[in-house]
C-alpha cells in the first residue's frame, strides 16, 4: 500500500557529530544512518569525518575507515569489496549500489548513506533480506527437466547460452527491488525486479522444460504485473543490468503463449 | 529480556534521488487522475449545450474566465501528456526502448507534451 511517510518508530533524527580527525589536510563528509536496536531511540543520521589521505578511494573504504578509526560500533555488510557478492548494498547519495564499487569522488558530498530504501532495519546499514530471499526461492531458481538426465551435460547451443548474457550476471544484491516505488508499496505480494530477472532468467533457458509452468505461477496482478515501468531498477542496478528490460519480456511470453 | 523492538522502515520516497523515468511515471498517474476531472467538466459543457442555453451560457462564461482558461490549459496539457505517455508505454511493452533511450522517451514526454499544448492554444487563438 502507498504510504509516503514513515511509521512513528522510522523517522529520523538528527545524531551526533563525531570529532574530527587530527592533523588531517583532506576531510570528506559522511552522513550516515543509524539505527540501534538495543537502545530506545528512533533512527539518527551520524556525521563523520574521513582522512582521505589514509583512506582508499571508495564508498566502502570510507565507511571501513570511520569503522576501524572512529566508531566501530558502525554496523554493515561486506565482503568481498569488488562488486560480486553484492553484501555492502546501500543507498548513496539517492541511488541504490555497492558501496565497493563506488568512488567517493563520484557523488556529491557530505556523502549521504541509507540502508536500501523501505526496509526493515536490523541494525544501521543492514536490512532485513528475508523476503527477498524467500521470493527468490519461490520462483524454484534452479533448472526443471523431465526428460531423463543425459550422461554427461545438458548442451546448450553457443547462441541459446548467449540469450542468458545480461541476466546470469545478477549478484542478488537487492539494489534493483528496494529501488522500486512498486516493490515499496506491495513488496509483500509483487515479486520485484531481481526476483522477476531471475524469474526469466530460467524461462529462456533452452535447456529448462518447465517454461510454461514457470509462467502460470508468474501470471498474477501482483506477482508480475505490479510492474509499472518505473525503471528505478535499469537505472541503479551496480552490474549494469535491465530488470525492466526482462520483465517487459516475461509480460510478451504471456501474451505470445495465448494466441 | 525486554520484548524485541519492532524494527523501523528505512526511509524510502524521502531520501531517493528523483529519476526521469520515475518522474514521468508519477506524472502519468496524476495526469491520469485529472482526465477524470476535465472529463466531468467536458461532460458538464456537452450536458447543457444539449439541454439548458441558460445554464450553458453559464458554463460558457466560466470557461472564457481567467480561471477558466487555466484549467482548460492544464486540461489540455493532462491530456496530452496522458496521451503521450500513453504511447510510450505502448512502445515499452512491445519490449522495445528499454535500452538507455527510455531517458530520451522520457524526456521525450514531457518537451511533447508541453510544445504541443502550446501548438495548440496558438492554433486555437488564431482560428477564433
Amino acid at each position: 500500500m502507498v504510504e509516503l511517510t514513515l511509521p512513528k518508530n522510522s523517522r529520523v533524527v538528527e545524531g551526533k557529530i563525531w570529532p574530527k580527525p587530527q592533523g588531517a589536510k583532506r576531510l570528506t563528509e559522511f552522513r550516515i544512518y543509524r539505527y540501534d536496536p538495543d537502545g530506545e531511540n528512533n533512527p539518527r543520521v551520524d556525521t563523520y569525518y574521513v582522512d582521505r589521505d589514509d583512506c582508499g578511494p571508495m564508498v566502502l573504504d570510507g565507511i571501513i575507515w570511520i569503522k576501524s578509526k572512529i566508531d566501530p560500533t558502525l554496523t554493515f555488510r561486506r565482503s568481498c569489496r569488488e562488486g560480486i557478492c553484492g553484501s555492502c548494498a546501500m543507498n548513496i547519495d539517492g541511488l541504490n549500489t555497492l558501496a565497493c564499487t563506488k568512488g567517493m569522488d563520484d557523488v556529491a558530498h557530505p556523502i549521504r548513506i541509507h540502508p536500501l530504501p523501505h526496509m526493515p532495519v536490523i541494525k544501521d546499514l543492514v536490512p532485513d533480506l528475508t523476503n527477498f530471499y524467500a521470493q527468490h526461492a519461490s520462483i524454484e531458481p534452479w533448472l526443471h527437466t523431465s526428460t531423463p538426465a543425459p550422461e554427461k551435460e545438458w548442451k546448450q547451443s553457443r547462441e541459446d547460452r548467449e540469450k542468458l548474457d545480461g541476466l546470469y550476471e545478477c549478484i542478488l544484491c537487492a539494489s534493483c527491488s528496494t529501488s522500486c516505488p512498486s516493490y515499496w508499496w506491495n513488496g509483500d505480494r509483487y515479486l520485484g525486479p531481481a526476483t522477476l530477472l531471475q524469474a526469466y532468467r530460467w524461462l529462456i533457458d533452452s535447456r529448462d522444460e518447465a517454461t510454461g509452468e514457470r509462467l502460470d505461477r508468474l501470471e498474477d496482478p501482483f506477482r508480475l504485473y505490479r510492474c509499472h515501468t518505473i525503471m528505478n531498477c535499469a537505472n541503479t542496478c551496480p552490474k549494469g543490468l535491465n530488470p525492466a528490460k526482462a520483465i517487459a519480456e516475461i509480460k510478451k511470453m504471456m501474451v505470445e503463449r495465448r494466441v | 529480556m525486554a520484548a524485541p523492538r519492532t524494527r523501523p522502515l528505512s526511509p524510502h520516497l524521502s531520501i531517493y534521488k528523483p529519476t526521469i523515468t520515475m518522474m514521468m511515471s508519477i506524472f502519468h498517474r496524476l495526469t491520469g487522475a485529472a482526465l477524470y476531472v476535465g472529463t466531468v467538466l467536458l461532460a458538464l459543457w456537452l450536458v447543457t449545450a444539449a439541454t439548458h442555453p441558460e445554464a450553458f451560457a453559464t458554463v460558457q462564461w466560466f470557461w472564457g474566465s481567467i480561471l477558466g482558461r487555466v484549467i482548460l490549459l492544464g486540461y489540455t496539457w493532462a491530456l496530452v501528456h496522458h496521451a503521450l505517455g500513453g504511447l510510450r508505454h505502448f512502445i515499452w511493452d512491445m519490449g522495445a526502448g528499454l535500452g538507455p533511450e527510455r531517458m530520451m522517451l522520457s524526456r521525450l514526454t514531457l518537451i511533447g507534451s508541453l510544445a504541443i499544448t502550446l501548438g495548440l492554444w496558438i492554433l486555437g487563438y488564431w482560428v477564433r
